[in-house]
């Protein structure tokens, strides 16, 4: 990442995060409310992250994945329903319910994309086709499985929709325990440490999400599986004359992208609320993308766009908190509509490329013909 | 010589591809420590044939024998572990992997789960001492200039311990001398053991480093001879299957007025690099310019800039007289310019549209074409069956998508196009690249009447020969420079292949 | 090396084009409705009586015509501006967007133009004025797409997709503040009605079928000649082909592709302002959601050409005014149709797939209708 784009990540954040102080500390000490937006941040992160992840193998070995909302949707939907089929009909455990639920999820992802791996790469439709099929396929199945298994005729749930098992826990770290002894009878540094904690306790799915980043940035630079991959998606026809299988190598990164949408999907429905609803996803498959670009194809790059579009919409969570007191001069910010522009505005600003030009893998989007 | 093994015998190979029968029971072999060289105009099959050899493609009848035993060859996996290498004509390096990470690709070396490239950068280096091919390992491959990359290729093959080495093509990117020191690289490998395939269209060449020859024809071998019994003449008879003149028929022309002026220009390619450096030159009507270079050394984006396609970032083009620096290509088109692209399937056609749609796409927009913004088919019609009998394009009909014709046909619908307009200048870049003989003499024929007609021709072209046989003067270009503009008669091809590989120009 | 005879007639090669086109749509929509019927099967209903519930619904009366034609003339717009940006390269995703912009405007004219101006305009000034508004404002709104795509190559289909949020979100601050209508009943986001000289006139008493309609399949015989005709057309479709031919052709290929991105815009915003001036007379939040989609459909499975647009959007519109009545004799939940939609498209989109079902040899080259990121 030049310093170009990562100064105007870095200054994205700081005005959010400033934005909310300002109007926040009448409330709250701005420690505070920093870690609270960056807790947040992280949190609402977690499914453009692992989105953008899902477009990094995806584009990497040469196919473009504009089909991650579809498949984040539907993943959202078989991973809750799941669940609830766990919980209610199989009489397992909340707990296990939805472990199993994030493995439907994760499964569902990779079943979808192994759809898109079929179209795009065997029967080479043009791929941004291919993704939209995907998108709209998503909505069909979602909306109609979700009104005709609750609501249809010999419904086992009966024309209603059964509580879900719940969302994954967090996972606290001990850091405010740890520090205890060191702050010693200082309150404040206590209150402190305990703010600060608050940024740590993550949910399982958005801690994995940042390991996640880590690792496959590791592979994709490092690892015999990261060569292959990108040769596929920059130049397939060389891969094929050392021997590479460009097709297998292609359906593989396709599927694994597609598993990390259905953690992304899982996400939504399992980690932050325990509900579903038709277009939950709301755009974020394709901000996702927006991030993958802005972080120039790498894991690292991509995470530190999607944080910028969590800290938009972590800064609109706030806003909810202090609009009773929002000065009258910056009143605009108490609409929501207004406020809930900026992740798509940016989006639009980073595609132009003002703030540093990316460039795709040489290889992306174009079928391979030997 | 006779006595060596064979190495690689392909018998009765036949593959069909959809409307062309590529290879026609072609039997070829290789022995042990020769340079076989496979002589064929382009289209002939050679190509065909090695990616068959190399697991590219799969033969439809035929079988291959690797060291007297029949192999399976149905991927480039089972010829690398046969001991076969390519080094194809279109370079399979990717450009944002360093040389090490190249060489690598699809047989890593790795240690505790990540790459070791210091390893294998240390075996690169090791195989560069040992054959005189220097290379840096830990280079990005993609700034190279062709020559390295061509020999970052030949280290390719030998890492994986390559024993039958196919070059193709492997001169066309080179000069003169350079393609002396990739002679002197091939004789080094024979004598340790390495044979050679050597595809090639030039006769010069085999005729200077190949044991046997072997000439190929629409898809089928014509023979093979050694190169003590036969000479040019008679390998051009069999490689085009009728008398072919190696010369092109040019009468003196005096020059006219200065057309084409070009003074000072510098072009940014889109990576925003200088490509392009303080280039000025004239063209006057009834005179061929020629610009030899290797491929990459500014050419495109000259031309490119010259036509409109790109703007200069500083200096002046004028045509007759007409301030055109930056201008539209629509303007200059106007202005009296003929373009004969460089990528004929990426600029100069619409493959989807039919050869009269091709051949009015210039020209659209105004009378008898269109009138008041409505296109008249009738004129379309006319005008393509007429430049259709006049430039003899094979064409089941006008409708005909350009997709469907031949390369040569492709190119004549360009040429058709761009030499019928009443034009003052013509710019041909690369007009006869991947083109059949019979295509190459026609449209040599056809810039040599424009140029008698008065019209000032700017040739652009990697091919030395082509530069030598058309141009009246010749303009030498070498990293965005022109290095040097000499009489065509008055200069040599090895005083040209100094230049092109950067030589200091003494006195022109 | 020419194997296959060029028919020289044109009307010859007119019929032949048109059996080649419309085979495959053919067989995807029958693979579908298939493969629907197996669904409706496995989730305990009766396919037969499920499609013949779709048919009466569809085509069973005279009312039950007028509302297909109702259904369909906001898709044949939507699906022509899906279509003529495919023609020129480009993928608009964004028609819901534009649909949603233009009919805000389009409803903002009719309803507020005469209370600005203080007097009542005659129809036929107030009501070409309220469609021309909305479909300026949808070109517009697709042509910030197009001028970013032409200048710094941001990317056509997030971009629309991103102003897809934008205009629901702005039409959502619109309709819940400024243009909210007033009147003491109304709790939803919603314009007020326009004035009757902003309104279509009926076509037949008591059907809800208007002149929108009859405009409707104007405009695609206008844009099938716009396409083929006209040296615009040409332009746009050379772009669209191969956008390096046409800049070495002299064509201005940023201006066509602001352009096109416009004129796609405008029938989407057509599309938004028809149904307010014709059927509506307001516009209503959430009305245009899911428009964009079926656009896209609709353009695909009529292979972007005018004719074939106007038959898919009769099919859609078909399914989705008999799917009431489909629900009706079977319980089967309406979104079973958007099912079904989803796999004719995407037997249309891989024809491929429909191809190797059905053993049916390609012809000619793939036609390319979008290209990665690169721009």
């Amino acid at each position: 990442m030049d310093w170009k784009r990562f100064s105007f990540i870095a200054l994205i954040i700081t005005v959010l995060f400033g934005v909310v102080v300002m109007i926040g500390q009448v409330k709250q000490p701005p420690l505070l409310i920093i870690t609270s937006m960056l807790a947040t941040t992280i949190a609402v992160a977690t499914p453009l992250t692992l989105g953008a992840l899902s477009g990094v193998f995806c584009e990497r070995a040469g196919v473009v994945n504009i089909g991650i909302e579809g498949m984040m949707l539907t993943a959202a939907f078989f991973g809750w329903l799941g669940g609830i089929y766990m919980y209610h009909i199989f009489g397992f455990t909340p707990a296990v319910s939805i472990t199993l639920g994030v493995f439907f999820a994760i499964l569902t992802g990779g079943l979808m994309s192994l759809l898109h791996a079929v179209l795009s790469i065997t029967f080479k439709v043009d791929q941004i086709i291919g993704g939209t099929v995907i998108n709209i396929l998503a909505v069909g199945l979602t909306g109609f499985l979700n009104r005709q298994l609750f609501f249809g005729k010999g419904s086992v749930f009966g024309g209603s929709v059964p509580g879900s098992p719940g969302v994954l826990p967090t996972i606290h770290v001990p850091l405010t325990e740890l520090f205890t002894s060191i702050c010693g009878s200082s309150a404040a540094c206590l209150q402190n440490v305990q703010a600060i904690n608050r940024v740590f306790d993550q949910k399982p799915i958005a801690i994995s999400a940042i390991l996640l980043v880590f690792l496959s940035h590791y592979i994709l630079f490092n690892t015999r599986w990261g060569l292959r991959t990108r040769a596929v998606g920059e130049h397939p026809k060389a891969a094929d004359t050392v021997g590479i299988n460009v097709v297998k190598m292609r359906y593989a990164n396709v599927i694994i992208g597609g598993m990390f949408a259905g953690l992304a999907g899982a996400y939504f429905t399992i980690e932050s609320v325990p509900s579903f609803e038709p277009l939950l996803t709301n755009g974020r498959g394709f901000i996702s993308l927006a991030a993958m670009i802005f972080g120039n194809w790498t894991p690292i790059g991509a995470w530190a766009a999607a944080l910028v579009f969590g800290a938009s919409q972590a800064m609109l969570i706030n806003m909810q908190i202090y609009r009773d007191v929002i000065p009258p001069a910056w009143s605009f910010l108490q609409e929501s509509y207004i406020v809930g522009l900026t992740p798509y505005i940016l989006t639009m600003i980073i595609l132009t490329g003002i703030i540093g030009k990316t460039t795709p893998p040489a290889a992306d989007g174009v079928p391979y013909e030997k | 010589m006779s006595e060596s093994k064979i190495v690689l015998e392909a018998k009765g190979i036949t593959k069909q591809f959809p409307g062309v029968l590529a290879n026609d029971n072609v039997n070829f072999d290789l022995r042990k420590g020769e340079i076989h060289a496979l002589l064929g105009e382009n289209g002939a099959g050679k190509s065909t044939l090695m990616n068959l050899l190399y697991g590219l493609h799969n033969p439809d009848k035929g079988e291959i024998s690797v060291n007297g035993k029949i192999a399976t060859i149905l991927s480039p996996k089972d010829s690398i572990a046969l001991g076969i290498g390519m080094v194809h004509q279109h370079f399979m390096l990717i450009p944002v992997f360093t040389v090490a990470e190249n060489v690598m690709l699809g047989d890593e070396t790795v240690k505790n789960g990540s790459l070791d490239r210091a390893t294998v950068a240390a075996k690169i280096t090791e195989i560069s001492k040992q054959y005189g091919l220097d290379v840096d390992p830990n280079a990005l491959v993609g700034p190279l200039p062709v020559g390295i990359q061509q020999r970052v290729e030949i280290v390719k093959t030998l890492y994986r311990n390559a024993e039958i080495v196919i070059l193709d093509e492997p001169t066309a990117v080179l000069t003169p001398q350079e393609a002396e020191d990739l002679f002197r690289i091939m004789r080094d490998l024979t004598a340790r053991g390495v044979s050679i395939i050597f595809i090639t269209h030039k006769l010069k060449e085999v005729l200077a480093i190949a044991d046997r020859i072997t000439v190929m024809r629409a898809g089928r071998v014509i023979n093979t001879v050694n190169p003590s019994e036969t000479d040019s003449a008679q390998l051009a008879n069999m490689m085009v299957g009728r008398q072919v003149i190696l010369t092109v028929d040019k009468k003196d022309h005096e020059a006219e007025q200065e057309i084409l002026k070009v003074e000072g220009i510098s072009v940014r390619d889109q990576r925003d690099l200088e490509t392009v450096h303080n280039v000025s030159f004239t063209v006057r009507g009834g005179e061929v310019l020629g610009i030899a270079g290797v491929q990459g050394n500014g050419q495109t984006e000259l031309s490119e800039a010259l036509t409109g396609l790109r703007s200069p970032t500083s200096g002046k083009v004028t045509i007759d007289g007409k301030d055109l620096t930056g201008k539209s290509p629509r303007v200059i088109t106007e202005a009296g310019l003929g373009h004969i692209p460089e990528d004929r399937q990426r600029h100069g056609l619409v493959l989807s549209y039919s050869v009269a749609d091709n051949m009015a796409l210039c020209d659209y927009y105004h009378a008898p074409f269109s009138s008041r913004g409505v296109i008249q088919p009738k004129a379309l019609d006319e005008n393509s069956r007429r430049l259709i009998s006049a430039f003899d394009v094979r064409t089941p009909s006008p409708f005909v998508n350009a997709g469907k014709l031949s390369g040569g046909n492709q190119q004549k619908v360009i040429v058709a196009r761009e030499l019928s307009r009443n034009v003052k200048l013509v710019i041909a870049n690369q007009p006869t690249r991947g083109l059949d003989v019979g295509s190459i003499e026609y449209i040599h024929g056809e810039i040599i009447k424009m140029r008698d007609r008065g019209v000032a021709v700017l040739l652009i072209s990697a091919e030395l020969d082509e530069i030598m046989a058309l141009s009246d003067r010749i303009a030498v270009m070498y990293r965005g420079q022109i290095v040097a503009i000499v009489d065509a008669k008055k200069t040599t091809r090895e005083q040209l292949g100094l230049w092109m590989a950067g030589a200091q120009v003494q006195a022109a | 090396m020419q194997s296959e005879k060029q028919s020289n007639s044109p009307i010859k090669r007119l019929l032949q084009s048109i059996s080649d086109a419309s085979l495959v749509p053919f067989l995807a929509i029958l693979t579908a409705v298939v493969i629907g019927g197996i669904i409706i099967k496995l989730v305990g209903g009766d396919p037969f009586l499920a499609y013949k519930g779709l048919l009466q619904g569809a085509f069973g009366s005279k009312k039950a015509l007028s509302e297909t034609a109702v259904w369909a003339t906001p898709y044949i717009f939507a699906g022509l501006a899906v279509a003529l940006a495919f023609k020129g390269g480009l993928f608009n995703i964004g028609a819901e967007g534009q649909l949603a912009v233009g009919a805000v405007f389009s409803a903002l004219i009719g309803y507020a133009l005469p209370e600005w101006l203080g007097f009542d305009l005659p129809i036929y000034i107030h009501l070409p004025l309220a469609i021309f508004v909305g479909m300026l404002t949808g070109g517009i709104w697709a042509g910030i797409v197009g001028a970013l795509k032409a200048y710094t190559g941001g990317h056509e289909v997030i971009n629309t997709i991103m102003m897809n949020y934008i205009a629901l979100n702005t039409t959502s601050f619109l309709l819940n503040g400024i243009m909210k209508d007033r009147s003491p009943t109304n709790v939803i986001a919603r314009t007020p009605l326009i004035a009757e000289s902003a309104r279509m006139p009926e076509i037949f008493d008591g059907l809800r079928i208007h002149w929108g309609f009859v405009l409707a399949l104007l405009v695609a015989f206008l844009i099938w000649w716009l396409l083929n005709k006209t040296t615009l057309g040409f332009e746009i479709r050379t772009v669209g082909l191969n956008p390096d031919a046409a800049q070495y052709a002299g064509i201005n290929v940023k201006r066509t592709i602001i352009l096109t991105m416009m004129l796609s815009g405008a029938l989407a915003g057509l599309a938004g302002s028809i149904e307010v001036t014709g059927l509506n007379y307001r516009h209503e939040l959430g009305f245009s959601i899911g428009y964009g989609y079926d656009a896209i459909a609709i353009a695909l499975l009529g292979k972007s050409h005018p004719l074939g647009i106007v038959l898919a959007a009769f099919l859609f519109a078909a399914m989705r005014n008999g799917a009431t009545r489909m629900q009706f004799l079977t319980q089967l939940p309406v979104d079973l149709i958007s099912m079904i939609q989803a796999l004719i498209l995407l037997f249309v989109a891989a024809d491929a797939i429909i191809r190797y079902i059905y053993r049916i040899k390609s012809k000619g080259e793939r036609v390319v209708l979008t290209r990665g990121w690169g721009g």
